[in-house]
């Protein structure tokens, strides 16, 4: 078992019109994404193809008729909202009322990271390059997931599983890893209930907003175990977990943790690995008091009786994950995997003897680290405007005022990945997935493609009368590997298309 | 590929330098908080300079639709 699996982000990002409260936020989330588009002209072109898509399909096994679902649940019309294809293989898009940057298929929590961050360059350069648009008044991002006044929006995760793995399982030993993981990866937030009403601190963004334990919806009655089946792969072969539980992580060891730590999880699950028995007696209430409880000393009640901390709950996970690491792979474990049960380990210590201890590396340590001193410093309740801001402005993306990105240059927060890197990454796809093929081909052949999607790219060649859709069905073709000599050669897509379709 | 050993490595070991300055056994321990508190006084005074003015106004407008 390895945290290395196929996986990725979706991370919609709050937006607001400088000096316009009541200014249309489609509007604005559209003037963004095509910001973008008329800058990158080789993104200009592309459609979404919704050909696979099936968001009402759930993962117990049945499809919700389409007449009946919400109208928010339809995600796969396409409503003429705007929608680029970028050349690093990732969709920047309008969903709902936010900008939404989805991460290219990446094979592991350190690349997903390095690309994740590459979707806050791409919304800060789209946000700037709207607002320079004449007569345009400023538009604010923030990486974040409320607005305390009851609105929130997703940072959602997705790993690709074993098909035969049953679902049942996934979601029995998942939801107390789900209720306690925020302890490491939650974002911290001012203000408590859905309309933040109440004042105080709280673990994580997103707490208060989930409501059953298991479902197919992802904007109402949210669920902690989303059940959309939407596998953009072999169905038969593959399922792709759609999480929607997380907070949006500026933080690059809560984001890499994140997902490192899940991806254990799921591993463990799939090797039908011994597990702990951890049930929950109350899940969707103990997810709001370990939130709201920054000391990390709430108990949880488990159905056989037992009490345990979060904190507890998590290093269950961890010494399962260690022991059966052990057993399947010996000392032949991948660096990437040492790297994330070692920090998962240092954080877990850390945060029992002093959360504070992990202010550098964790999202929600670093802004309740900074919270603390304006109280001290100031003299301020919770409900002051100022820390609500603290909260808030910690979240917007602009490297000059946003606080985390100011704590990042003050040398106050560890990093994982550079800054060169990540540069990269706004252009350049990962290597070792599908996404390469589908990033090169809209980097070298702008103009014939005519649409692409997580499994397909369509081409629009010259001479012939329909599309054609090369399908990429799956998430480990089409790397550099494979294709990457076939592209250095093929110097129109027609000649692409012909090698891949000829005898 | 290159990120996934030095850049890491080079920063944590920069990052435990100054843990291992800062909690130098010589220092007093008084001494060593007001270090610190001066320390927490200039990231504040730092981050000051780019809060937002008017806090209750700018929290105030920051209203989102729903989303997923």
């Amino acid at each position: 078992m390895s945290v290395r699996r196929v996986m990725g982000t979706e991370v919609e990002y709050g937006i607001s019109v400088q000096g316009q409260p009541t200014a249309n936020p489609m509007l604005a989330s559209t003037q963004v994404v095509n910001a973008w588009a008329n800058a990158d002209l080789r993104a200009r072109r592309a459609r979404w193809d919704f050909e696979e898509e099936s968001p009402l399909r759930d993962a117990r096994g049945f499809e919700l008729n389409r007449d009946v679902a919400d109208s928010s649940l339809l995600t796969d019309e396409d409503l003429g909202l705007a929608n680029v294809i970028l050349t690093n293989g990732a969709r920047l898009y309008v969903d709902h009322a936010h900008p939404e940057y989805s991460t290219p298929e990446c094979t592991g929590p350190l690349d997903a990271v390095l690309w994740d961050k590459a979707g806050e360059q791409v919304m800060r350069r789209a946000a700037a390059l709207a607002s320079e648009l004449p007569q345009s008044p400023a538009i604010l991002l923030y990486k974040n997931n409320v607005d305390n006044k009851g609105a929130s929006y997703g940072a959602h995760e997705n790993y690709l599983m074993d098909r035969s793995t049953p679902f049942g399982e996934i979601v029995q030993h998942l939801i107390p890893f789900f209720v306690t993981r925020q302890a490491v990866c939650g974002a911290g937030r001012v203000g408590r209930r859905q309309d933040g009403s109440e004042a105080g601190f709280q673990i994580s963004q997103r707490a208060d907003y989930f409501e059953v334990e298991v479902g197919l919806e992802t904007t109402l009655k949210r669920p902690l175990v989303n059940t959309r089946d939407e596998p953009h792969a072999d169905p038969n072969k593959y399922r792709r977990l759609h999480v929607i539980i997380g907070d949006a992580n500026l933080s690059e060891v809560s984001t890499f943790l994140k997902l490192g730590t899940t991806s254990l999880v799921l591993g463990m699950i799939e090797d039908r690995a011994t597990l702990p028995e951890l049930a929950l007696e109350r899940p969707v209430r103990e997810l709001r008091e370990v939130s709201y409880d920054a000391t990390l000393r709430h108990l949880l009640t488990l159905k056989d009786g037992r009490r345990m901390t979060p904190v507890q709950v998590q290093w269950e996970y961890l010494e399962h994950a260690r022991k059966h690491i052990e057993h399947t792979m010996g000392s032949d474990v991948d660096p990437e995997t040492t790297d994330v049960l070692d920090r998962w380990g240092s954080v877990l210590d850390r945060l029992e003897a002093d959360p504070m201890s992990c202010r550098q590396e964790l999202d929600w340590v670093a802004k309740l680290s900074l919270l603390e001193s304006y109280r001290d410093r100031d003299g301020l309740a919770w409900d002051h405007p100022k820390l609500q801001l603290v909260d808030l402005q910690y979240a917007d993306v602009r490297e000059e005022r946003g606080l985390y990105h100011r704590l990042v240059r003050l040398g106050r927060m560890r990093r994982l990945v550079d800054d060169a890197d990540v540069a990269a990454a706004v252009t350049d796809p990962p290597a070792d997935t599908r996404a390469y093929f589908r990033g090169r081909c809209l980097a070298q052949y702008p103009e014939q493609v005519a649409a692409a999607s997580w499994d397909s790219v369509i081409f629009d060649l010259p001479g012939r009368e329909s599309l054609q859709r090369i399908p990429t069905l799956e998430p480990l073709r089409g790397t550099r590997e494979h294709v990457g000599a076939l592209l250095d050669r093929c110097d129109s897509a027609e000649e692409l298309f012909a090698a891949l379709t000829g005898p | 590929m290159a990120r996934e050993g030095g850049q890491e490595r080079r920063t944590s070991k920069k990052s435990e330098r100054s843990d291992e300055e800062q909690l130098a056994p010589s220092e007093d321990v008084a001494e060593r908080k007001e270090r610190l508190d001066e320390d927490v006084d200039a990231i504040l005074d730092e981050i000051d300079e780019v809060l937002e003015e008017n806090a209750e106004d700018f929290v105030r407008s920051f209203v989102q639709k729903g989303g997923q």
